[in-house]
């Protein structure tokens, strides 16, 4: 039984230590999902905390400025300013219509601020030129590695 | 042939629920004759898919796009190669693999045991006519690969339409390794159905004795063994292909892979305290249920796009489905583990805390406790907005935080647990075998320290590598020597058939071997460099040794896609050393591109270069060019886990001989004191075949 209470006090001891380096790197990494909506209703704290914000580069709006590339984002009608303010590329899929994700925060003039710009093109998944199959409309090109497909298009 | 694919889908649906609910009869009714023909049927369903599938490929090698899933997965100029693997390409597809591969695992299992285990084989044939019954109602009903493009006439007849071209296979899967990595990783995640059926089984029907748990065993080591090929490949791809520099991001679709990975090793650890001591049989039977859950999550996970809903554009119904499944088989699993459970009542207890036991009850700790913050990382934005409403999603330090400690403790314990006595070790034995390994691991930190080498876990990482080598080499050493010697041979051939004859212990030192290359590899990660810049004809960068100067930049076209590509000449010490092409490649079926990365791998590190794109600001070129030391050990390292897993299934050539009549040194009561005592050791213990 000696064996058995040693053995249960060292779990404790690493099951303890884990749960704290886990919060530890929680606090570090954590990122908030919202969506353009929901950004009016955060209280002003919560606006500095990291981010990702989806929606649609609305027509037209994307500028290439010295320093930054400026464009807009929309949801449901509720639109986002964005500045894409990191030195990557962004993806060729980045254009006029595309679904995007921006990752970083809200500027205290409203702006958000993005760090990272991830994109997928939208064509290939709005209405399908295919006619549409009489059981089953056929799911888009989700890969057999599904989001993994989509960092490629990323920081 | 759609109407053909169709309808053996459909009735390999019905065989299927004939083999389990004739199975089900025969077992309640003992009628010998009903349970054979439910196994028949279980393997008839094999032949029923098979055709399905071959069915599939044929409108895909015939460019017939009048079946949507081929329009959508496929166009004229795909190659001939990559036409096959669009099989698995989208959700219908991947589905239907999955039964076919689930189908081929059954009908082997049925064969190859049609004349074993009686009391047995009925159980395992009704639990994977289940589990076929659940994917196949999802191939018939929910997601069916042979559905035909068109529409209904005014008077209701379905008038077929076909596209003249496809939309092509998304570029990111046109590559060769993504023909064998989805395979790889569904063999694994199909494979570890078979453990499941015997565990079940078992526990269903009461199996005497501990036969079940070999068969098991050696079952759930090829699915292990697909599953690591498939998480190695996919790691390689997404290092290849997707132009990042890495290649683990933990990323959902990942974690998902990794999750019954993980459990499937623990239970392969503990499942020899059940062999030898009579122990933790609760906890290895819901070590397999675990595993077997976790690989219906990952699918889940992969095919619904339920967790990352913020990249995965295709949201999917099917999701319902599998937790639908999920609640079924834990319901059934719990039901069974709790009217048998007195079944698996354990034969002995811990002895001490330095024992083998303890070694592998503390290797299943860790190893769950990592499975668990995976699981809670992956599931985390779910969780979040379930209790608080808000989505919050954790990254790679949540993930780093707290696996890589997990990973040096395994680390540790891969180089002490093997050497540790069962019950207990006395601390003599403790000296022998672990002061020169341990003083060669220190010895290299110290080295290495001194050369610069100040990355706390890389360093960790170091010495325990060495640790566990040098004990896995003084193993193999100790055995040959005494083998040598008895069989007057040299020390060479004596490690071959020290080997060939206990394939199981020595198999899975080549397995921990393997293992450990793969963390060397890793933990080069900590030294990583990159660096990005504009790069415009005649302009250069300097990474690590290397200076990369920018030649020429150019484009071609074929019929599968556009490419835009760069010529960089790569100099180290001032002395040309190669040209790299890195690519950026636009297809215009899909309307994506793909990023090409141009790599110079060596032993040592790889120069990885990435033709990012143009630069948002002024639109000149960017490369961004990466060294990243040791990332061959991973590819390698995997190679010998293949290798050592292959071994371990061999059945031993001839018994071992004992050699001298010293009392069963696994049971750590007498230790012989001689100087060949150890090696005598080594070579008993072997004789104790399974270890």
């Amino acid at each position: 039984m000696k064996a058995r209470r040693k053995f249960i006090v060292g779990s404790a001891i690493i099951i303890a230590t884990l749960i704290s380096l886990a919060y530890v790197g929680y606090t570090q990494s954590k990122t908030y999902y919202h969506t353009i909506a929901e950004l009016a209703t955060l209280q002003p704290s919560a606006l500095h905390q990291r981010m990702r914000v989806s929606g649609y580069v609305r027509n037209g709006t994307i500028q290439h400025l010295p320093g930054h590339l400026d464009f807009v984002l929309e949801e449901q009608g509720k639109t986002l300013p964005v500045s894409y303010i990191g030195h990557d590329p962004l993806p060729d899929t980045f254009k006029d219509g595309a679904q995007a994700l921006v990752e970083g925060n809200v500027a205290p003039d409203g702006h958000f601020v993005a760090e990272q710009v991830q994109a997928k093109c939208a064509s290939k998944y709005q209405a399908s030129p295919v006619p549409p199959a009489p059981a089953n409309q056929p799911q888009p090109g989700q890969t057999s590695t599904g989001s993994s497909a989509s960092y490629g298009n990323g920081s | 042939m759609d109407i053909a694919g169709s309808f053996a889908l459909l009735l390999a649906l019905i065989v299927a629920a004939y083999a389990f609910c004739a199975g089900i009869a025969g077992i309640i009714t003992r009628r010998t004759l009903l349970t054979k023909s439910a196994l028949n049927a279980g393997m008839a369903v094999f032949f029923l898919v098979t055709f399905a599938v071959g069915a599939l490929e044929y409108f895909f090698f015939t460019d017939d796009f009048s079946l949507a899933y081929v329009a959508e997965h496929s166009n004229r100029a795909l190659p001939l190669f990559y036409k096959f693997a669009a099989l698995w390409a989208g959700q219908e597809g991947s589905l239907l693999w999955w039964s076919w591969l689930l189908s081929t695992f059954a009908f082997l299992v049925l064969f190859i045991n049609r004349k074993k285990h009686p009391e047995l084989m009925p159980y395992v044939g009704v639990v994977v006519a289940g589990v076929q019954i659940f994917f196949l109602t999802l191939n018939n009903f929910v997601s069916n690969a042979f559905n035909v493009l068109g529409a209904p006439d005014a008077n209701g007849v379905l008038r077929v339409a076909s596209l003249s071209d496809g939309r092509g296979l998304t570029p990111l899967l046109q590559y060769p390794e993504m023909v064998i990595h989805p395979p790889m990783l569904y063999l694994g995640y199909t494979g570890f159905t078979i453990p499941f059926a015997f565990a079940l089984a078992a526990l269903l029907g009461r199996y005497p004795g501990e036969k079940w748990i070999h068969i098991t065993r050696r079952w759930t080591m090829i699915a292990w063994c697909f599953q690591t090929v498939g998480i190695l490949l996919g790691m390689h791809w997404a290092y290849a292909m997707l132009g990042w520099g890495g290649y683990w991001e933990w990323d959902p679709v990942e974690n998902a892979s990794l999750l019954p990975w993980i459990t499937g090793t623990a239970f392969l650890h503990s499942v020899m305290m059940q062999e030898k001591r009579g122990m933790m049989k609760v906890w290895n039977v819901w070590l397999v249920f675990t595993t077997f859950m976790l690989c219906i999550l990952g699918t889940l996970l992969t095919r619904s796009g339920m967790v990352n809903s913020v990249h995965a554009f295709a949201q999917s119904s099917i999701g319902g489905w599998f937790v639908s499944f999920l609640a079924i088989v834990l319901m059934i699993c719990f039901l069974a583990y709790w009217k048998n459970r007195d079944y698996l009542r354990s034969d002995n207890q811990l002895d001490s805390l330095v024992s083998r036991e303890s070694s592998f009850l503390f290797n299943n700790l860790v190893l769950l406790a990592g499975c668990f913050a995976v699981l809670w990382g992956t599931l985390f934005p779910i969780l979040s907005e379930w209790v608080v409403g808000s989505k919050v999603s954790v990254g790679a330090p949540f993930f780093n935080k707290v696996n890589v400690p997990i990973a040096m403790f395994l680390l540790f314990l891969t180089g002490v647990g093997p050497l540790l006595a069962w019950r207990k070790t006395s601390l003599d034995a403790l000296k022998r075998n672990f002061a020169w390994p341990l003083a060669g691991g220190l010895l290299s930190g110290v080295v290495a320290f001194i050369f610069g080498f100040h990355e706390f876990y890389a360093l960790v990482c170091l010495i325990l590598s060495v640790f566990v080598v040098l004990t896995i080499f003084a193993e193999f050493f100790r055995g040959a020597r005494v083998l040598a010697a008895r069989e007057n041979t040299n020390l060479l051939t004596a490690v071959g058939s020290l080997t060939m004859r206990n394939t199981r212990r020595y198999g899975g030192y080549v397995v921990h071997f393997g293992i450990v290359l793969i963390f060397i590899g890793i933990a080069g990660s900590a030294f990583n460099k990159d660096t990005q810049a504009e790069l415009n004809v005649g302009q250069s960068l300097r990474i690590g040794p290397y200076t990369i100067l920018c030649q020429n930049f150019d484009s071609t076209a074929n019929d599968n896609y556009q490419s835009a590509r760069a010529t960089l000449e790569v100099f180290s010490n001032g002395k040309s050393e190669m040209m790299l092409y890195p690519e950026r490649r636009f297809f215009p079926a899909s309307g994506e591109t793909e990023t090409i990365v141009a790599t110079r791998s060596s032993a040592l590190r790889d120069l990885y270069v990435v033709y990012a794109g143009r630069s948002p600001e002024d639109g000149n070129p960017v490369i961004h060019a990466y060294l990243n030391p040791l990332v061959k050990c991973i590819w390698f390292g995997g190679l010998v886990v293949v290798l050592g897993t292959g071994l371990a299934l061999v059945p031993n050539r001839r018994p071992a001989i004992v050699l001298s009549p010293v009392t069963d040194r696994v049971w750590g009561e007498t230790v012989p004191r001689s100087a060949a005592a150890p090696a005598v050791g080594a070579i008993q213990r072997g004789a104790d075949a399974h270890d």
